[in-house]
């Protein structure tokens, strides 16, 4: 009877309640290559969700992610052009470094001088983003200049359809990191002291200080961990779409953060899971994908995406006012 | 083994130039039920973060089973088995009853896995200790204060406690509750932990402490079983003070009364409420937290809109649907929490005085700053604020001239009925008589109405020359003249259920 | 004692008892001595001073809308979006064929229309910055999620208004309230000098402004002393939401054109400058005096920059490394 109570429930019921809608206005929806288009959609916004997760859970915001993958992915494939280097984990690695130190310098900040998150990482961003077009220039690294074993590597199919026509559609091996990634931070988050530090740090910053918690520790953790993940997806987006653009990611922030609200957690927080988050995300990519197969013009996207957040954001602020009454 | 479990030896601390405890000592045996008493500002509070190792003294030593500790920090106290529960609680709300439970228990062991099967058994273990019934899956922000206080308890037996220090725990409690709780903390007497109560609720601390230690302007002034104190002996102890009789009794006017209450209700909260306030009395209500004071107080201070029955003011009847509607009316109310409720802190003593009468105060689009001067002038004269100028921050100033910044606000507003909810809560002994005289003035001069809402029963009895019993919404005594004694309502307080 | 105030010299009157605004002034100047030392014939130009008058004007006025949202713990993250919004509504009056032939002629009916489209940019402010204050102050959302979601909202208006590219066309009386002069001095510092002492004056001197303020120092306070905290955040999200159409109608104005998504790091920019102007951004502190002195620190600094020709994305760096410098010595201050 629970879980008929948990906020994850209701966000799956009305996924699937807006999944049948748009199914039924366009057939096209249930395509398969519809869905494997839609599961691509999900992996980088996903994995940098889970990331925005961790830091609302806490009971802070990060802006500053979007900033900290162009770093990562553009640092590296710049390097490995240079270096004329091809691979893999290297790069991966080197990405995933390079976005843990700029979180860690997020989490130096806030921690040390105790500021509102949302101020140091905006700072961040316009830091981390001015270095790297000022330094490393704003020139696109295009598929001609791109390591092939990287291209390789986010081109792999899990399976393949063909389509009457001929065509053929596939789905990406990248739904399988995204989703291991995922279950590994459900299980950091509800099966490790660090992780419950997290929730009690969101809930109850002094309390958690009481109860004995390392909430340093804890404000290192989240930050390094979100900035890390921010990293590795950056890297996954120009393997996936054979191109390094320091120009990505313009905006995306809003989209992230509207979808782990979407996904139930709490901006307060103390509140949020892994599960609900991506259903979040999956909700807003659907719905930015569909607005085409329901014949919604393009430009009307932002604003579709708008009302969402606040909608999603009233219909929160409407559930916790009931919890305190 | 030695007899004492903890012993502070001559403890020192000072804050700047504050000396917040001088050469104390205080020694607990183990399995004692001891009681520190004291006013706020006494230093007890200090006490209890030196003995759970937040505060470092610059004097003196600590020593637990008898040999010193030297240099004792947060997390050596929990591992000597000092567990402190805050009013506060310091529990997770989001989190459920188990994970609450455990989650010190596992910070202590240095655990890196959230083990949820032995927190579940854990905790369902050591709520069948205490013997009481709470579902161990439930999230804690949803049980009740006693609920949550009893799960502060058992957290602290789980963090193998020897001795737990309660900061004023039965504040937030009915009489049922505070026997239950009472029966918990015999029950781990009898499994040798000590446990410490923080309180200036004497009688209650009479009932079940087995010795005393009283505090005052940061120096131990008593100690002794509790056998060797009475009530008077221990108000004597904390304040320094003989209670002084002069209870109030003033010549009223005839007429009619100024605030007429008939059958308020408000759902949920309070019941069929009759009440009637001439100018110049102070009537005083007394009840637990829970009772519907407060409730019935925001009620006529327009914050409860749902409401039903009739409020008469002057003889006319009233509707206050609004904060703004009842200061219009002439209705204040001096909130429980100053600090929080009541006044902003960083800003001068000037803002707080005229903010509730800014519309008034406009010439046109801007405030007539000439009038604005005036006016705040007047009250800082008139109330003797002790501050250099009415431009000072208002959070530099002592709890005692805090409170007359409070009220006022409310002259200045022209009330005619002044609501006050724990009047010299946080105000130290000397401001408290201060404060008393300026109500009774206010009163018996101006003629206002007063409401006075305490816990302090010796505060209403000196003060009001009515008193209401409160509980569960509705009046259940009425005590006026010579049947107002602290002996009466307590009794009836003590019956209730 | 207390008539002292009425004494004091009027410079310490207007400074105040505010540490905030004197590190200001010390920032300045060493900002303006560093510059002038690191580009010494170039910088003390009269020609870079005067194009500062005309770029910096939209960027103060929108942080000092930004302040007003931080004044009571809030803040706005739809300006941007808001401003772009007010100018294009504007730009579309302009292409309306009756209003652009009307306006082509000249003279009365030119300035008629320009005061409509003025008026109409400025309303447009007013209703969008008012369904900020709805959402925040009676639906209870949080203001970073509410004016998130708005933002995207106008900015997505915006975009279908123009359908992509910019809007151009403005008759010349539009492109003189971005580019013109009054008396010799910039348009759109005139309108910044009567913005911030309107603004100044609201804060000081209505019930609006004290209650904004004391509202941020303790909102619960605020309810049981009677402000109407409601109606007192929806006020100041419409304020907010004007000075941003205000600013949108200076940017369009310079450059003579209206796009969707125009000056996109004035958001950051303007919460800098209201937390560098010595701005709580958790409510109950905020000067316009202080948001000023901070805009002509950091307009020195990037016209500095500029003339040594370092990168516009250096110098957005240098504005974000600011930023966290500032956070970092508010901190060691408060410390004391």
């Amino acid at each position: 009877m629970k879980i008929l109570h948990s906020s994850e429930f209701v966000i799956a019921l009305v996924l699937l309640a807006a999944m049948v809608l748009i199914g039924l206005v366009n057939p096209a929806f249930w395509g398969l290559d519809n869905l494997f288009s839609l599961a691509k959609s999900n992996v980088v916004i996903g994995i940098m969700a889970l990331g925005v997760l961790l830091v609302m859970i806490s009971g802070g915001i990060d802006v500053s992610f979007p900033a900290i993958a162009v770093a990562a992915l553009y640092i590296v494939v710049r390097a490995m052009v240079e270096l004329n280097y091809d691979g893999v984990l290297v790069p991966f690695l080197a990405a995933a470094a390079i976005g843990l130190v700029l979180g860690g310098f997020n989490a130096f900040i806030i921690e040390r001088f105790r500021m509102i998150p949302l101020i140091v990482t905006l700072g961040t961003a316009s830091i981390v983003r001015g270095l790297v077009l000022g330094l490393l220039g704003s020139s696109i690294v295009n598929i001609n200049k791109m390591p092939k074993e990287l291209i390789e590597f986010g081109r792999h199919d899990l399976m393949t359809v063909e389509a009457a026509n001929g065509a053929t559609y596939g789905l990406t091996s990248m739904v399988l990191v995204y989703l291991g990634i995922a279950l590994v931070m459900h299980l950091v988050l509800r099966h490790t002291m660090i992780g419950r530090s997290v929730y009690a740090y969101g809930t109850d910053a002094e309390s958690a200080r009481r109860a004995g918690f390392n909430t340093r520790r804890t404000i290192w953790f989240v930050y390094c961990l979100a900035g890390l993940l921010a990293g590795f997806a950056g890297m996954l987006h120009t393997s996936m779409i054979w191109q390094a653009n320091p120009r990505d990611f313009q905006g995306l922030e809003l989209d992230v953060i509207a979808a782990v609200v979407l996904g139930g957690a709490s901006i307060f927080g103390g509140r949020g899971s892994v599960a609900g988050t991506l259903i979040g995300v999956f909700m807003l990519v659907m719905v930015k994908n569909s607005l085409i197969l329901l014949k919604v013009d393009t430009t009307w996207q932002r604003v579709v995406v708008g009302l969402i957040i606040v909608a999603a954001t009233a219909i929160t602020a409407w559930r916790d006012r009931k919890k305190l009454a | 083994m030695s007899d004492t479990l903890i012993e502070l030896r001559n403890i020192g601390k000072r804050f700047g130039g504050v000396r917040a405890l001088d050469g104390v000592s205080l020694a607990i045996r183990p399995g004692e039920i001891h009681c520190l008493a004291g006013e706020n500002g006494s230093g007890k509070s200090t006490v209890i973060k030196v003995m759970s190792g937040i505060y470092t003294p610059e004097e003196g030593e600590i020593l637990i089973d008898g040999r010193p500790v030297g240099r004792l920090d947060p997390i050596r106290a929990v591992q000597h088995g000092v567990q402190v529960i805050y009013q506060d609680f310091s529990l997770f709300g989001n989190l459920t009853v188990a994970e609450n439970l455990a989650l010190n228990t596992y910070v202590l062991e240095g655990r890196r896995r959230m083990d949820w099967r032995r927190a579940r058994a854990m905790a369902v273990e050591v709520l069948a200790r205490i013997g009481v019934d709470i579902d161990p899956d439930a999230e804690v922000g949803t049980l009740p204060t006693s609920g949550r206080q009893v799960v502060a308890i058992a957290r602290a037996i789980l963090a193998r406690a020897r001795l737990i220090i309660m900061d004023e725990p039965t504040t937030a409690l009915t009489r049922h509750e505070v026997d239950a709780l009472f029966a918990i903390v015999r029950d781990l007497q009898a499994q040798g932990i000590a446990v410490l109560f923080v309180s200036h609720k004497m009688r209650e601390m009479l009932e079940i402490s087995e010795r005393l230690t009283v505090f005052r302007n940061g120096r131990k002034v008593a100690e002794g079983p509790m056998s060797d104190f009475d009530e008077a002996a221990i108000t004597h102890a904390m304040t320094g003070l003989s209670l002084t009789d002069d209870p109030y009794r003033p010549a009223l006017p005839p007429g009619p009364p100024l605030l007429e209450v008939r059958k308020l209700s408000v759902p949920g909260s309070v019941q069929d409420i009759d009440l009637s306030l001439r100018p110049g009395e102070i009537v005083g209500i007394s009840g637990l937290i829970g009772s519907g004071r407060t409730e019935l107080a925001r009620a006529l201070f327009g914050m409860e809109p749902g409401m039903t029955g009739t409020i008469r003011l002057g003889g006319r009847e009233i509707h206050p649907r609004s904060v703004q509607e009842a200061i219009a009316l002439g209705i204040a109310y001096v909130p429980e929490d100053r600090l929080t409720e009541g006044l902003f802190l960083p800003q001068s003593i000037e803002r707080n005085l005229v903010v509730s009468i800014l519309e008034r105060l406009r010439r046109g689009p801007f405030l007539d700053t000439r009038a604005v001067r005036e006016k705040t002038l007047g009250m800082f004269r008139d109330m003797q604020i002790a501050a250099p100028s009415p431009e000072t921050a208002v959070g530099n100033l002592s709890g005692g001239n805090a409170q007359r910044v409070m009220l006022g606000r409310w002259l200045l507003t022209g009330a005619r009925v002044l609501i006050l909810n724990g009047p010299t809560v946080g105000v130290d002994v000397g401001s408290k008589a201060t404060i008393h005289r300026i109500i009774r003035d206010l009163a018996q001069r101006e003629g206002l109405g007063v409401l006075m809402i305490s816990d302090d029963v010796p505060e209403l009895v000196t003060n009001c020359n009515r008193i209401h019993v409160m509980h569960r919404g509705r009046f259940v005594a009425d005590l006026d003249g010579s049947g107002m004694t602290e002996d009466r309502i307590n009794d009836a307080l003590k019956t209730l259920n | 004692m207390a008539s002292n105030t009425e004494t004091r010299p009027l410079l310490s009157r207007l400074l105040g008892r505010d540490a905030a605004v004197a590190q200001l002034i010390v920032i300045t100047l060493l900002i303006f001595v560093a510059m002038t030392a690191l580009n010494p014939d170039k910088f003390l130009r009269y020609y870079n001073f005067e194009s500062l008058t005309y770029i910096a004007p939209e960027l103060g006025i929108l942080s000092i809308a930004m302040m007003i949202a931080m004044l009571t713990g809030g803040i706005d993250l739809s300006i941007v979006g808001v401003a772009n919004l007010a100018a294009i509504v504007a730009g579309v009056y302009f292409r309306i064929p009756a209003v652009s032939e009307a306006a082509a002629a000249g003279g009365a009916g030119l300035v008629l229309h320009t005061a409509a489209a003025v008026l109409i940019a400025l309303v447009v402010g007013l209703a969008a910055g008012g369904l900020n204050g709805v959402l925040i102050a009676r639906l209870r959302i949080i203001p970073i999620l509410a004016t998130l979601g708005t933002g995207q909202i106008f900015a997505g208006l915006a975009l279908v208004l123009t359908g992509g590219p910019a809007i151009t066309g403005f008759p010349e009386t539009w492109a003189w309230i971005g580019a013109g002069k009054i008396l010799g001095l910039a348009t759109p510092l005139w309108v910044l000098i009567v913005v911030a002492g309107l603004v100044a004056l609201l804060l000081a001197r209505t019930t609006l402004g004290v209650n904004l303020m004391l509202m941020g120092t303790n909102p619960r306070a605020a309810i049981f002393a009677g402000i109407r905290s409601g109606r007192m955040i929806l006020y100041s999200y419409m304020l907010t939401g004007m000075l941003a159409a205000v600013a949108g109608g200076l940017l369009s104005g310079r450059t003579n054109s209206a796009k969707a998504d125009f000056g996109a790091s004035y958001l950051l920019q303007a919460v800098l400058i209201a937390v560098l102007g010595g701005t709580n951004p958790a409510g109950g502190k905020g000067r316009v005096l202080g948001v000023l002195l901070a805009l002509v620190a950091l307009m020195l600094l990037s016209s500095g920059l500029q003339i040594m020709r370092v990168s516009n994305f250096l110098i957005d760096a240098v504005w974000g490394a600011f930023l966290v410098i500032v956070i970092a010595i508010n901190y060691l201050r408060s410390r004391k």
